[in-house]
């Protein structure tokens, strides 16, 4: 019998072994997929034993999020709260128990619970394992300034829309601000979280709070799309910035009249002879229309994609919370780049199915500002060890080489007689040299218009560009209601601006 | 070593070894979970120790010549266990302590009583072969049976609550034994006729299936059967026949019993992506929220354990909230090891399962040292019988196999369970005495 038992006691001594390999499989190769999914109580719980790193705003002082300590079935255990009660709250997101993380607190997880693989860190958190205590995350210092922040959300309140200013020089980002917002104190219970979906809105159809508009409203840029074609147009030297042009009011395209603004009196405008720099200073969209059937949809789009168009922002929030700017199909709700469907006199101008976001606007304004090159934009300034050594700091780099500083200087220019003289001069700042485009863009609705201003300054060494846009706007111009804005926001951030 | 010449000096010298073991683990969880634990714990792992100690002591004087492994890695397995149940929940290790005294005088009564000649049981066979079906059926009884989790495999008596199936099994191992030592030779002709108590028990093990609704039990009272059978008469085509029979009664089962085919399908789609029925609300969910969520989180607590576990009483298995809520239901019984797994890590699992390894092997050695068909039969089905057991649990825990609820030996909460290893035990250390005597 003692063959067979040997048999059976290799077959036995295989299904225990056939264990230690299934436990092997589960606890190296498929934990990462399991500690990833959504509905894995572990992980979640097992971070809230983590204390958090603070957020701080730019001025390293002021604190966007912390945590309360609370006591749990015999845990300590370490809950999320916002001192501002809704501060860039979609852009600092929030990391609940019951509905997971969104914005920077989910993007910058690794570094807010001290699991990223910095050497310092890994250091300091096995100590702080060896010794019982609990893990502290580290910090994060955002370049996201209070004031101007604050001054954002309140000028956008009881609009739905959104804010962006950054430093055409660094990326870094002063202002990103979404309206509506919410309070992310009251995500956590589910009547707040309700409260905050059911939330009135100024836009009716619009979606919720939880959206950032400024990172994924996608709308339609109207004028300040001109920008890109202008770019186009003098990157390619198919026109220069003395080349003129006739407006007669309107733009012929497959044998129908598409007509300039409308006059008061309800007749389209009509500039007559016109350069390159008056064309764009009065955003003449007759001009535009022909400048862009010249150029040929392909010109126009493959410039968009140098200024970033068809791929998102590599800006530090979560993915899937950055939209890509582009021409969409509304049905498939999806990008398509083919020039052959594209009616490029319409894209000249910013209508046609191109969607873009604030964020891309504000790049497009940067580029112009920084010779034509797009920065990184970045929010978090640097990452600080719980004990105040920095552990990160967020260097400059660049994204995008959008056209030539020539072709950037020809569209400071423009941008600047825009405001001297042309539609944006609401944004007039005295004693500094702005520049700056208006947008005014059609949403289907009579009256009703998308409201745009994107801007930098000072004109002659740019510390601020970026880009205000309002929804829903009845009669709204964007020169008459976003330009305003985009002033104060300038004020805020330059030093030496007067406030008047 | 002179002293550690003797099996039993060396059983003695392994036990120390597992009582510090013992006492280094409640020690890491009070100091882990201070505001719960006194240092009145480490009374446990000090009662623990003499526990075992009488034990050895019962075995110094009743099987002076067994192998000295088997029980201290017993002790190591219980030890793991208790000190496991107490961080889940203090009131619980208690209650097992008082199980493991009962079991270890059973263990005494056993050795003592069978000492001089264990193989007195051949001739009571049939009362074991009775035993083990009536075992079986208890929980089918009015009044006292009662269905949990779905399977009906409890009996209360008084304040009792007990698994009878876990005698069931260590009986049906008896009578095997007994019965395939005379009738080995007839069988292995495989005359037709001789087939006939093959499909009996086959039958009778569908039955149980059928009756318990209960998966694990009937696969492991087969398992057994056919191994023993297999050792007995030599022929594999019994134990293919035997498996094809198991495979064509599993189909049926799965195609009409609602309880097996759930358990199944848990099995094979544990996540779903869209909301599907759920028989429990009525409702649409998820069915990772739903049917599959016990397993589901216990893979997810597996899973968390990483390399090297979060450590003893650091894990996590009570969602805070008001109330707190049991990450996983049956945590202790059915469900210790993925709590083990994440306490202690790929390592730690590995090394518990390399013990249930060490103990398989030191019994199958018991097992062919042993001179007479019987005691060959009896150890090795014992032996075989502790290893499927933790196969059954272990692989459905951790999705090799459809998960059935059953104990994992010496380690799951549980005093039927606990006790009827501990008659596994004396009976291979019976034996084992028997065979190094000679």
């Amino acid at each position: 019998m003692n063959k067979q038992i040997s048999r059976i006691s290799l077959f036995a001594l295989l299904l225990l072994a056939a264990l230690i390999v299934a436990t092997t499989y589960w606890q190296a190769w498929a934990a990462p997929g399991l500690a990833a999914r959504q509905d894995n109580a572990i992980e979640r719980v097992a971070q809230f034993e983590i204390k958090r790193g603070r957020i701080y705003a730019s001025d390293g002082k002021t604190v966007l999020a912390t945590n309360v300590r609370r006591k749990s079935a015999g845990q300590t255990l370490y809950f999320r709260h916002y001192p501002t009660n809704g501060f860039a709250s979609q852009v600092i997101g929030y990391s609940t128990q019951g509905r997971s993380r969104a914005g920077l607190e989910r993007s910058e997880n690794a570094y807010l619970t001290a699991s990223n693989a910095n050497l310092g860190t890994i250091w300091e958190r096995l100590s702080d394992r060896l010794r019982g205590a609990t893990v502290t995350g580290n910090d994060l210092v955002l370049n996201l300034k209070v004031g101007a922040e604050r001054l954002a959300e309140s000028a956008l309140k009881g609009n739905c829309g959104a804010a962006v200013v950054l430093n055409p020089k660094t990326g870094a980002v002063y202002v990103m601000a979404s309206s509506p917002t919410y309070n992310p104190n009251l995500i956590e219970s589910d009547k707040g979280f309700a409260s905050i979906l059911k939330a009135p809105s100024a836009c009716p159809g619009s979606s919720s709070a939880l959206l950032d508009r400024a990172t994924q409203g996608l709308y339609t840029p109207g004028s300040t799309f001109k920008t890109v074609t202008a770019a186009a147009a003098l990157d390619d030297h198919v026109f220069g910035p003395d080349s003129s042009f006739y407006d007669p009011g309107y733009c012929t395209e497959y044998g129908q009249r598409i007509s300039n603004a409308l006059n008061p009196d309800q007749t389209a405008e009509s500039y007559g002879n016109v350069n390159f720099l008056e064309a764009y200073e009065h955003s003449i969209n007759a001009v535009f229309c022909n400048i862009g059937k010249t150029l040929g949809a392909k010109r126009i789009l493959d410039k968009a994609k140098q200024f970033g168009f068809y791929s998102k922002p590599p800006i530090e929030l979560p993915s899937n919370e950055v939209a890509p700017s582009g021409l969409y199909n509304f049905a498939k709700h999806a990008l398509y780049d083919d020039p052959k469907l594209v009616d490029p006199g319409r894209l000249a101008f910013g209508q046609e199915h191109l969607l873009v976001t604030p964020l891309q606007m504000a790049l497009v304004a940067a580029a112009v500002a920084n010779h034509g090159t797009i920065m990184v934009p970045r929010l978090v300034k640097e990452v600080r060890s719980h004990g105040g050594s920095v552990v990160t700091k967020t260097k400059p780099h660049v994204w995008k080489h959008a056209m030539t500083p020539r072709t950037a200087g020809i569209l400071s220019t423009f941008m600047q007689a825009v405001v001297t003289g042309g539609t944006g001069t609401q944004a007039q700042i005295p004693g500094i040299k702005v520049a700056g485009k208006t947008g005014t863009a059609e949403t289907g609705k009579p009256h009703v218009y998308t409201a745009w201003f994107i801007f930098f300054a000072p004109a002659d060494n740019p510390q601020v560009a970026g880009a205000v846009v309002l929804e829903n706007q009845l009669n709204g111009f964007g020169g008459a209601v976003a330009a305003p804005i985009a002033k104060q926001l300038m004020q805020a951030i330059l030093p030496g601006a007067s406030k008047h | 070593m002179a002293a550690l010449t003797t099996p039993r000096n060396r059983e003695l010298f392994y036990l120390a070894v597992v009582g510090i073991l013992t006492a280094v683990g409640f020690a890491s969880v009070y100091i882990a979970r201070r505001s719960l634990v006194s240092w009145d714990s480490l009374g446990y792992a000090v009662f623990f120790f003499a526990l075992y100690v009488a034990a050895h002591l019962v075995a110094r004087r009743a099987v002076p010549n067994a192998d000295p492994y088997l029980l201290p890695m017993a002790g190591l397995l219980t030890a793991v266990g208790v000190t496991e149940i107490y961080r889940l929940g203090p009131s619980d290790a208690f209650k097992q302590g008082l199980w493991i005294v009962i079991g270890v005088v059973l263990f005494a009564i056993a050795l003592l009583g069978l000492r001089r000649d264990y193989r007195v049981l051949e001739q009571y066979k049939y009362l074991f072969g009775v035993g083990a079906i009536v075992l079986l059926f208890l929980p089918r009884l009015p009044v006292i049976g009662e269905t949990v989790n779905g399977a009906r495999l409890w009996v209360h008596a008084g304040p009792l609550q007990l698994q009878p199936g876990e005698f069931a099994k260590v009986a049906l191992i008896v009578f095997l034994a007994a019965y395939l030592r005379e009738k080995r030779e007839v069988l292995a002709q495989g005359r037709p006729k001789d087939v006939g108590p093959l499909l009996v028990i086959w039958g009778g093990c569908m039955l149980v299936l059928v009756e318990t609704n209960d998966l694990g039990s009937g696969l492991l009272y087969f398992g057994i059967f056919l191994a023993m059978l297999y050792i007995a008469t030599a022929r594999l085509s019994f134990v293919l026949v035997g498996i094809a029979l198991f495979l064509a009664g599993g189909v049926v089962a799965y195609e009409k019993i609602a309880h097996v085919h759930e358990r199944v399908t848990i099995w094979i789609h544990p996540w779903t992506a869209h909301k599907v029925f759920c028989p429990q609300t009525g409702g649409l969910a998820l069915r990772q929220d739903c049917e599959s969520y016990q397993l589901v989180r216990s893979l997810y607590s597996i899973a968390s354990g990483g390399f090297g576990g979060s450590g003893l009483g650091k894990g996590t298995f009570l969602i805070p909230g008001k109330p707190p809520v049991q990450l996983i239901p049956y945590v202790n019984t059915d469900f210790i090891y993925s709590a083990l797994a994440q306490e202690l890590g790929l390592i730690g699992a590995a090394a518990l399962l390399l013990v249930f390894m060490l103990f398989v092997a030191r019994g199958m050695k018991v097992a062919l040292q042993a001179d007479d068909g019987f005691s060959k039969l009896l150890a090795a089905g014992l032996t075989f019988g502790f290893a499927l057991q933790t196969f059954i649990i272990v692989g459905g825990v951790l999705r090799i196999i459809p998960l059935t609820g059953i104990t994992l030996p010496f380690v799951s909460y549980g005093g039927s369970s606990i006790v009827a290893n501990f008659l596994l035990l004396a009976g291979l250390l019976l034996v084992s005495h028997r065979a190094n005597s000679s």
